[in-house]
């Protein structure tokens, strides 16, 4: 199927600013469920609020747009009422891991299968710019005009520690990357994390003087490497991209399943 | 064919209605005094294949059962006060997003933690009014084990008539008191299956265009039709819209499809109304001392009555107002400074002619109670 396949065209143009990454991200996704050969009716997509939740809106999967940070607990109501549905779940930094936080973690845990998708902008992008968990200290947004005190999270590092059993990091410069990672978050039988560092010129670009979209890019092209990259070690400020984590341990709806079996024979 | 009875909790009542109304998933937060619904739950699910989740907090719990409904299934979560207040704007996106799901709260006294092991009726406003924006909500209530099980299969029955989340307001009272009651045989009380759309695949399915009947076939997240789900206003297919007819439309809808229809929402119970010059008005906890009461009086002769509220929201305007234009006063029963007592005077013709007998000290009300606020209001002393 071609690209365009996937997409509710009826929806477009989208919402999102020119040079944002938030679609350079749907792009990948959709040719990683073509690649896949996913069928559209297996898929659904939720999300929360913001520019980056409205992703669900445009793909011709069955999609759920819900409230802010809470995207993972509808998606996991999704997923054990019908297991057999990938669920993907596409989320702002602060959508993620502010509000939402306490899901994440908790989602990691159980590791129920579904795809995260962290699209880590480092600012409130649909609010205006205000820092998130994930800008940064010294970073600069509209309710850190002096210069951000808040440190961030390490979404890679957080997810590990929380359990996630799938652990990638990319960026929207790294395209063929991005869609590759996409793929085996998605196959992956467990809880995936794939955190995508993606630009919002509009807010995080202008404020902290990053430049354009294009700049921005530059900049991902250049601080970051490959896991075990030799340049990392003389220049320890990179940022590693490719898969932190990937293991097998046993998934929460199966593991469901196996507690109905013992329930029924107690009974 | 032997019957079915049970001397068990109130809280286990409404866990066999659920199972008997065909619940599938539960997701919850344990809190005081509804967590034997969860504990129960976790036990009988996974035996008939069902779902049990527990959850990180409320909010997820409503969350993930608003979830498993847009696959297909029926869903419920149990909590408390607390828990109910973090389920606010969850509860919101289900009015929105038209998604069917019960929601039980075992009332107790409140505001904050409240006294947990004590019954209340402080929510009754909350279950109206606690998510933000214009909307419509039903939300039940029974004051005995069988109308529980009545009332937590209606419960069931509306949210899928209506494509709306219904509470279901319990109270500690009745949540953990033991009496005896009878399961219905399976096809006993009627269930109202999910609607599903007749549009077959291929063909454009509008999963917010309502019928000319008003309600809205769903279709299964897994199924053929693919479409959007949103919290936003949005149009027939589901995509977010601010066009101001559109707008228009969907919060008309969404109040009109349950104001319109209060009266097949309508539920209550007379006890010696006809014939009575003093009226009670109650629910729940209240609803049986307020019985007590009339009963005991009846004996010696005093023409008291009452009218058990079973439906409070959309709140039964008309048959309160019929009620208390027939008696010389009335007394509303409740355990909280009036919130059904405010809807009693708006409803009513001669609003000076309604009263409050209420407790608010976390002790239940008792006859007692009733008696000596009816003899205050007679001039008797007390
Ligand atoms: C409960 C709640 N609080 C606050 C908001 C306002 N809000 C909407 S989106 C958003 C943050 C968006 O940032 P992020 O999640 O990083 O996504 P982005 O827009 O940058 O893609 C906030 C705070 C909301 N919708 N709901
Ligand atoms: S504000 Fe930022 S995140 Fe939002 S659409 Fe514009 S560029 Fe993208």
């Amino acid at each position: 199927m071609a690209v365009k396949d996937y997409i509710r065209q009826r929806f477009f143009p989208h919402m999102w600013c020119a040079g944002c990454g938030h679609g350079i991200i749907l792009n990948a996704l959709l040719r990683a469920v073509d690649n896949l050969g996913l069928n559209k009716k297996n898929i659904v997509m939720v999300s929360g609020i913001g520019c980056s939740a409205r992703i669900s809106g445009y793909v011709d999967f069955h999609s759920m747009h819900t409230i802010h940070g809470r995207a993972l607990a509808y998606a996991t109501g999704v997923k054990m009422s019908k297991p057999e549905l990938n669920v993907i779940v596409p989320m702002g930094d602060g959508d993620a891991l502010a509000i939402g936080g306490n899901h994440f973690i908790h989602a990691a845990r159980r590791n129920i299968e579904m795809t995260a998708i962290v699209m880590n902008n480092r600012i409130y992008g649909m609010t205006g710019g205000q820092f998130s968990p994930l800008s940064g200290y010294g970073s600069m947004g509209t309710t850190a005009p002096y210069g951000n005190i808040d440190h961030n999270f390490d979404v890679v590092d957080l997810s590990v520690a929380a359990g996630a059993t799938f652990v990638a990091r990319t960026t929207t410069y790294h395209v063929h990357e991005l869609s590759d990672l996409i793929e085996q978050a998605i196959v992956h039988k467990g809880f995936s994390v794939l955190e995508v560092l993606s630009q919002c010129p509009t807010h995080f670009g202008r404020r902290n003087k990053v430049g354009d979209a294009v700049d921005m890019l530059k900049v991902y092209k250049k601080r970051t490497v490959r896991i075990g990259s030799e340049k990392k070690q003389t220049d320890p400020d990179l940022i590693e991209r490719g898969v932190f984590v990937k293991k097998d341990l046993p998934e929460y709806c199966r593991e469901y399943d196996q507690l109905i079996l013992k329930a029924r024979q107690n009974r | 064919m032997n019957k079915n009875i049970k001397f068990i909790q109130g809280n286990e009542v409404c866990v066999e209605a659920a199972l008997y109304a065909g619940l599938e998933f539960f997701a919850g937060y344990p809190i005081t005094p509804s967590t034997e619904i969860a504990e129960q739950m976790a036990s009988r699910l996974p035996r008939i294949g069902g779902k049990f989740l527990q959850m990180e907090d409320e909010i997820s719990s409503l969350c993930a059962i608003t979830g498993a409904s847009l696959t297909g299934h029926k869903a419920m979560t149990a909590t408390s006060g607390p828990g109910f207040s973090l389920m606010q704007e969850a509860l919101g996106y289900a009015v929105m997003a038209e998604i069917p799901c019960v929601i039980v709260n075992v009332m107790r006294g409140g505001p904050s933690t409240g006294l947990p092991t004590h019954a209340g009726q402080g929510d009754v406003n909350q279950a109206r009014y606690g998510t933000h924006g214009d909307h419509a909500i039903i939300a039940l209530t029974a004051s005995n084990h069988q109308d529980i099980f009545r009332m937590t299969v209606e419960a069931f029955n509306f949210a899928e008539t209506y494509r709306t989340p219904v509470i279901l307001l319990l109270d500690e009272a009745t949540g953990h008191l033991r009496e005896k009651i009878e399961i219905p045989e399976p096809g006993n009380i009627p269930l109202v299956k999910r609607l599903r759309t007749s549009v077959k695949s291929g063909i454009d399915y509008h999963p917010y265009l309502p019928r000319e009947d008003g309600r809205l076939p769903m279709s299964d997240f897994g199924d053929e039709h693919r479409y959007n789900v949103t919290g936003l206003y949005h149009d027939m297919w589901g995509f977010p819209s601010d066009n101001p007819k559109i707008v228009y439309g969907l919060i008309r809808h969404l109040v009109d499809k349950i104001e319109n229809n209060s009266h097949q929402i309508a539920r209550f119970r007379k006890h010696h109304v006809k014939d009575a010059d003093v009226l009670l008005i109650s629910y729940g906890a209240s609803a049986r001392s307020a019985l007590h009461l009339v009963e005991n009086r009846r004996s010696r002769g005093e023409k008291l009555g009452l009218l058990e509220l079973q439906t409070l929201w959309p709140f039964p305007v008309d048959i309160v107002r019929e009620a208390c234009n027939n008696v010389k006063f009335t007394v509303v029963v409740e355990m909280n400074m009036g919130q059904v007592l405010q809807q009693v005077r708006l409803a009513a013709d001669m609003p000076e002619k309604i009263f409050l007998a209420n407790r608010i000290d976390g002790e239940l009300i008792t006859p007692t109670d009733i008696r000596n606020i009816l003899r205050v209001i007679q001039g008797k002393g007390v």
